[in-house]
This record gives structure tokens, sequence and C-alpha cells, in this order.
């Protein structure tokens, strides 16, 4: 079979998961099984075979199971979302059909996305803009003490975060590119630590630093955890040097926990984390409250969850958004909630899988570094929400209410199909 | 750079396990501590979404139910009869967690099995949180009778079906609306004064003493005492009503005519070990054994002028006094009805029982509460001994008020504690007993506190027998 073959027969589970999702939703909200349910399944089946199509005539060579994996989380996203909000559903699925425009976008625009490269300062300057936004008076939102979000006429919010990420990993890999081999030769042995020449380690510096402005900044460890690992996961894979990854880790590891004792929000939410069922924290004012019923919400989930439509939502803050996860589990429990995560690793290993076959530094460098900010996204919201580390809005991935999130991993999307599409063009 | 792809896919693979490690610790391992965790308001939540089942009398009568509010979806509770059936069946506001009576004491079968084995077909939809009806023995009519005969008097009437130890009627007064029992109201009303109202039994206490007196083999009925008034006991003299001598009599003949002196000289001679065995026997120094919370019972036992209770057969306490119903003695009125029970069952006497089964939604019993001996009191031949002295009381002695008038024998004592200061004239009239006498079906305690002089036999043997009449009327 074909890769396009197998890639439309991926979306079948898509459409029969939002077909069911929505019957189940629907027979617990109703006690009735409207058509409709059926109708939001044939429109979103519409809306990916048509995406599939634009696939097959463009990038014909590109990996058959990434728009699948993604059609599958989409569709499983917004059944949640619809089970949480039927507003925030419908606005969802609206987001959903711009994304799918930016993707086509994407896909057309940049068929030779290389030239990306020519860009690659105004890229970053444009994504540390974005990163910065939120903080701006006027614009900026501060959700739970963090500013990840800038209002946009309409009563819209934004999470700009979402594409900066993109920006950066456009960045570093055109970066990376140019300067992996000097970065090796001319590193130094300091006191048996090898350390590359600080000439071309500058920018990645300069990187640290933002993340750690972005800490202070945004007062938030999850975002810029995200943009690190990111970092760190390239330099490593661009030059094969453990010890850059080594000292890279102590230094964030050092500003984490500079910051995290001496800024009252960071210092807060690592408490929260820290001590989420101590009544005192779980009873004050944006204290361990959401940390805390995320977790009760978890272990009424058990094994396999209440069902669909069964969650006591007004224990869960930020259902459709922050805690989603939180939702999975209570309704599907830990089958679902790991059928989810498995799903995720699949996508991300399509995306190594295609860094492994591309044929030039960037591309690799590319799928390599939006694969793991992918990866890292969900590690930073699912770890909050299961308390691995302290808890972060980031949204999860196709899953999550928010319209900045869903365009922008599109965008992800269609920048890894378009590398996997030249790495797996047959030479001739 | 393919090794570093791979690894660092590896690391993400690890990442990934420590999101599923850990959703497992809280899906899985630490689940039942997280359910149980006191800041975990989804139990309870849970159990507002179920439709709690009936609370419901012999006859049917519901006496609470579920009403589902409209906002919120929660189930709350309502009760029809408010007042009248208060005290047995309580009251359960889960938010506030203000619970009391049935309500709390059967709280597991009214919300019904627990919805863990439902989840695994939960996602196939179907919501079967419905709970289980608690049917009760109590009688509305004896209840209602029960209410309208004391009148707002401060009180209490408690019916035993002996043979089974089932509550066919608990009802005190003053009541309150258990539909608005944060409603402020006077005189304690929210206390049970059946099962915590601690009042001096006065005489109806000899039917203890009888039974201590005959059982241990130390006297008959046709045993010989002098009744003459007054009498030293403990150092005190005692006297009779009225300081009534009555020379040589027999044990029948003492207790027809509520003789003092005598049965406080029966009591110090049987001893004071002995007595408190037989007081054990029958139920005094512990909780009693019914189904209600554990907050809404008293031990029935003497206590001391400071109101500190006497270990069981304390040298402290005044035995002579006790076997009167005075001396500090303090005692339910359900306690007296399980004494008149423990006669009137062949001196077995039943666990008080309130709730006879579980029924689920579909009709199912899923539980039968089933009855159970609490002790025998005595043997088969005391009891029938006792039995025919009581029957003395109703028939010539001072319980005559009590009779029955249709031929149905009904045996009982009548008691009349003196209480407040001395020359208060303030009297705490009794009646127990039990109908028929020779078949018993019935057992019943009737008090009224704080009287201006009135006598056990005047107020409370009316109410008893009128109660025991609309109880057997009622074919129990």
């Amino acid at each position: 079979m074909s890769a396009r073959n197998r890639e439309l027969f991926g979306l079948i589970p898509a459409a029969l998961l939002v077909t069911a999702g929505f019957a189940g939703v629907f027979i617990q909200r109703e006690q009735v099984l409207s058509n409709v349910s059926l109708t939001y399944g044939a429109i979103f089946l519409g809306l990916c075979v048509a995406a599939h199509i634009l696939i097959r005539v463009t990038l014909p060579n590109a990996d058959p199971y990434m728009f699948p994996l993604v059609a599958l989380l989409a569709s499983f996203g917004i059944v949640m979302v619809y089970r949480v909000s039927a507003t925030d559903a419908r606005q969802q699925a609206q987001w959903f059909v711009l994304g799918l425009i930016l993707f086509a976008v994407t896909i057309i625009a940049f068929r030779d996305y290389r030239k990306l490269e020519q860009y690659r300062y105004v890229i970053v300057v444009v994504s540390l803009l974005l990163l910065v936004l939120p903080r701006l008076p006027g614009i900026g939102e501060q959700v739970n003490g963090a500013y990840l979000e800038i209002k946009v006429p309409g009563g819209l919010s934004f999470q700009p975060t979402e594409f900066s990420k993109i920006g950066l990993v456009i960045f570093l890999a055109s970066y990376l590119r140019d300067t992996r081999q000097v970065m090796v030769l001319g590193a130094r042995r300091v006191l048996g630590v090898t350390l590359p020449p600080l000439k071309h380690f500058g920018p990645v510096l300069i990187i640290w630093g933002l993340a750690m402005v972005a800490l202070l900044l945004l007062s938030d460890i999850g975002s810029s955890l995200m943009f690190y690992g990111a970092l760190l996961s390239m330099l490593y894979v661009a030059t094969g040097r453990l010890s850059f990854v080594v000292i890279g880790l102590v230094a964030f590891g050092i500003g984490a926990w500079y910051l995290g004792t001496h800024i009252p929000h960071v210092n807060a939410r690592f408490e929260d984390w820290q001590h989420p069922f101590n009544s005192h924290l779980y009873h004050a004012e944006g204290g361990s409250f959401q940390v805390a019923n995320g977790i009760f919400a978890q272990a009424a989930g058990g094994l396999f969850g209440l069902g669909w439509g069964q969650s006591i939502l007004q224990l869960i803050p930020f259902p459709q958004t922050d805690m989603i996860y939180a939702v999975i589990t209570n309704e599907l429990g830990l089958f679902g909630a790991t059928a989810v995560l498995v799903a995720y690793l699949l996508f991300i290993y399509r995306g190594f899988k295609t860094a492994t076959l591309a044929r030039d530094s960037f591309s690799t460098l590319l799928a390599v570094g939006l694969s793991t900010v992918f990866g890292l996204q969900v590690f930073v919201i699912v770890g909050g929400v299961t308390r691995v580390i302290p808890l972060t809005g980031v949204t999860l991935p196709f899953i999550s209410y928010g319209g900045a999130s869903i365009v922008a991993n599109f965008v992800l999307l269609a920048l890894l199909l378009l590398v996997s599409d030249r790495s797996r063009r047959p030479t001739t | 750079m393919n090794a570093q792809i791979m690894r660092l896919f590896g690391v993400i693979v690890v990442l990934f396990a420590l999101l599923v490690v850990w959703t497992t610790r809280w899906t899985v391992l630490d689940a039942t501590a997280l359910n149980n965790n006191p800041l975990n308001s989804r139990t309870l939540i849970t159990t507002l979404k179920i439709k709690r089942g009936r609370i419901l009398a012999a006859d049917g009568e519901t006496l609470a139910r579920s009403v589902r509010q409209r906002k919120t979806g929660y189930w709350l509770r309502t009760y029809p009869q408010g007042p009248l059936f208060a005290q047995p069946v309580g009251y359960a506001n889960l938010i506030s967690r203000q619970e009391a009576g049935l309500e709390k004491y059967r709280l597991p079968y009214l919300k019904g099995p627990s919805t863990t084995l439902n989840s695994v077909f939960g996602p196939l939809g179907g919501n079967t949180n419905v709970g289980d009806d608690v049917y009760t023995y109590l009688d509305p009519k004896a209840q209602r009778q029960a209410r309208q005969e004391l009148a707002g008097r401060p009180g209490s009437v408690v019916a035993l079906d002996p043979r089974t130890g089932a509550v066919l009627t608990m009802y005190s007064d003053p009541s309150y609306d258990n539909n608005h029992y944060n409603a402020p109201c006077s005189d304690a009303c929210q206390l049970n004064r059946a099962t915590q109202g601690r009042y001096p039994p006065g005489s109806t206490f000899k039917v203890v003493t009888a039974t201590a007196a005959i059982d241990s083999g130390k006297y008959t009925p046709e045993s010989l005492i002098n009744g003459d008034s007054p009498k030293t006991i403990s150092g005190v003299p005692l006297s009779n009503d009225n300081n009534q001598s009555f020379g040589e009599i027999t044990l029948t003949k003492a207790l027809t005519e509520s003789v003092n002196t005598v049965f406080a000289q029966v009591a110090v001679n049987v001893g004071r070990p002995t007595m408190t065995k037989y007081m054990k026997r029958f139920g005094f120094y512990a909780l009693p054994p019914i189904d209600l919370p554990s907050d809404e019972l008293a031990a029935s036992r003497p206590y001391d002028f400071k109101g500190r209770p006497f270990r069981p057969g304390s040298p402290n306490e005044d035995i002579g006094r006790i076997a009167i119903g005075q001396g500090g003695l303090l005692v339910t009125p359900l306690q007296m009805a399980m004494v008149a029970a423990a006669v009137a069952n062949n001196g077995k006497l039943m666990e008080p029982l309130l709730s006879e089964k579980a029924v689920d939604p579909d009709g199912r019993t899923v539980k039968t509460f089933t009855p159970t001996v609490y002790h025998q009191v005595m043997s088969p031949k005391t009891a029938s001994e006792v039995n025919l002295m009581m029957r003395t009381v109703v028939d010539e002695g001072t319980g005559t008020p009590a009779q029955l008038g249709s031929g149905i024998p009904f045996a009982g004592k009548t008691g009349t504690a003196s209480i407040g200061a001395t020359g208060s004239g303030l009297t705490q009239p009794w009646f127990i007993g039990f109908a028929p006498a020779n078949n018993p079906k019935v057992a019943v305690a009737v008090t009224i506190e704080k009287t201006q002089g009135q006598f056990g036999g005047q107020v409370a043997a009316p109410i008893a027998r009128d109660i025991v009449q609309t109880l057997l009327a009622d074919g129990k």
C-alpha cells in the first residue's frame, strides 16, 4: 500500500473516535443519541480528507503516520473540549479550520523550507518579542500568576509562546548547522571538563539567559524548561558532546533553584508542587487547590475511568486547558491516559525518524528540535498535572482548548511533513 | 548524528514513562488514600449525585426521600412527616456534614452500593446512582397517638416488639422539624429523649429488683418481707408513699402496692454484685444496642451527686435506693422499654432495632436486619413469675388505669420518681408494661418530664394503654 493510502486509512480511527466520543458525551448529557454526533464526525472527517488530499498532491513522500496521529489527537481533543463546554468546542473547531488553512499555507509557501534559514535572525527576534509580549502592559494578561497570554480584540486571548517555540527551533537549527563543527573542534578542556569555544557558544548562552529572563518575566518554570530542553537537545545532537548538556543542565538547575527560592510566585508554585495536600496551601488563594484536585480527579478515575461526561468539573479548575489531562484520566482512567501518551510518543517517534532520514544537518536539527519541543510541551503540562514537576500553564498540544496552540502545532506538523517529504523523496 | 538522535529519543521515552508511572501512582497505588483525603470533596459530590433511598414506616409511609435540586443536580432530602418521626429518622445534610438518626446510621444503605464496579461499564452510559430504601418497624398510627397524648408535655413514648426487638414507636416531645433542623428551638428539642433523656425511673425499676431477687433464687413471689415504714437503708430512713406501713407482705403484693421499703431490703439482701449483674444483663451501664448513632444514645446507670457515673458495682452506690429507682439512678425510656420487653419475652432480651430491611430500586431485598438476642436476662420461669406479678399491678394495684378492658391481660409497673429539691413536689411519672401478658406482642415505656406531683398510674398508664391498644389493633 502506498504511503498516502496508509495515511488515508489511518484517518478512520480518528473519524470513529470523534463519532463515538460525541455519541458517548451526548448519551451522558441528554440521555439521547442525537445525529449531531454523526454530523460532527462527518465534518471532521471531511476536513481531514481535504488536508490529506493536500498532502497527497504537495508532499507525496511525507511520513504517512504523522497526520493520522494528529487527527486522532485533535479529534480526541475536540470531544474532550466539547465534553467540558460546547461553546469552547465550537470555537475550537473554528481554530481547527484556521489551523488547517495555515497548515496549507505553510506547505505551499515553504515547499523549500530551507529558505527559512535566510530569515533566521528575523525569526528569532520576532520569537523573542512574542515571548515577552504578554509581559507588556495593556496587552498582556496574567493567568495564575504567570504571564503567558495576550489579549486580542474580541475577547479572545492568545498564547504567543506557542509560536515562539517554532521560531526558536528554526533559528537554532540554522545556527547550529553553521557552528556545530567549530564548536566541537574548538572545544577546550578546562579542569577536565570540555568547554565549547566562547565565541560560538555565546548565542547559546544568550538563549540560556533568555530562558532565565523568560522564567523571571513570565514567572513560568515550565515554558523555560521546554525552550531550554529543546536547546540542549539540539546542541547535543549537533555536537555529540554530552558535557555541553551536563554544563547546560547544571546552569539551568542553578538558575531555576535561585529563582525558585527568590521569586515569590515561582517559589509558591514550587511549594504547591511539594505539598499540595497541605491544608494551608490548599485553601490559600491561588494555592495548591488546582494541583491537589487534579490528583484527586486522577485518583477517582482509577484504571478505567468514570466514563465520558462523568467528571465533576467544578472540582477541576481550567478543565479544558491546563487540567485537561486530569479530566482525561478521570473519565478514561489510567488506560485512556496512557493511550493518549502513547499516541504522542508515536508522533514524536515519527518526528525523530524523519530526523534520522534527513539528508542535511539543517533538516535533521529542525526535525529533532520540533519533535523535542513538542514532546517537552507534553511532558511539561502532563508532568505538571501528575506532579512530576511544578505545574505550568502550557497547553496539551492538539487536545487542550486554545487557538494559538492548535494553529501553531499545525504549522509544526506542516514543517515536519515538509522535512519528511524531502528526506524520503526518491533520489533519481 | 543518528546515534545522538536515538539516545535523545530514549530520554523522551524515559520522560513519558515517568508520566505513566506518576499517573499510575495517583490512579492505582495511592488512589484509596486520595479518595479518602479530607480535602477531597469528590466523594461528597458523588454521594450528592446519588438519589438516596427512602426511609419508610412499617405501613410504607415515606419518612424521608430525595428531591433533585434543579440548579445543581444534587439530591437533597425532605422529610414529609417532619416532627412526627424527626427523632428516629434524623436528617442528613452531606454538604454541611450535619447528620443524625437513621439518616446517618443507615447512610451506607441509603446511598447504595459503591459505584466502583459500575465504572468499568461507565463509558457505556447508564446511570444507576440510586440508593436502597430502608424500611423501619415504626408504626405511624401509634406514633401519631403518642404525639397527640403527650400533647406537647416534655416526655417520651417507646414501644418495642419484645419477640424481635423491633421499635414500633419512638416519639418524644418536644420534637423538631427535621426539614429545618437548623431552626432554633427551646428545651433541647433535638435531643432524642427516648434514647438520650436521663430520668430517675422510680418504682418501674422494682421490676429489675424483683427479677434479681427471684432469678438469684433468694426470693419467690410468695416470700414474705416486712413492709413497715420507715426503714433505715444505708444509714438513712426510707419511707413508703404516705409513710404507709404494710406489715409482712409477699413480694407480689409489694410490687402491686409499690412498697419501697420491701424492695430496698430485698436489694440489700440480694447484694450489690447480684444487683449489678442483673442490671448489666438488662442493658444498664452500656449504650443501648440500637441502630442509631452512638452520640444519640445514653447509658442508663447511677450517678453520684456531682453527676459523675458510678463504676458498676461501686461500693458508693446506694443499692437500696437504686432498687426503687432513686439513689442517683438515671435511665432512658428505651432502657425501661427493654426491661419490660425482657420480662415479656421469657427473659430473652432482644436488641432494639428500628430498621427492618434494605430494598434496592428493583425491589430486591438486599439486606434483612435480623433480630439479635442481646442477653438471656433471666430464666423463663423467673420471667413468667415476674410477668404474673406485673399483671397483678394492672389488675388490682397502682396500674389499674392501664387496663385494656377488652379481656386482654396487661402486665405493667408504674413509677413516680421524686425530682428536684425536697418539697418541690416535682415528679417524674412512668409506666412500663407489655401486652397481651399471656402472649406478649408489645412492650411499652412512657414517661413525662417534671410534672407537678402527678403519678405514673395517673398520667403515664393511660398513654401506655392507648399505644398498646393502637398497636394491637394495627395487627402487631
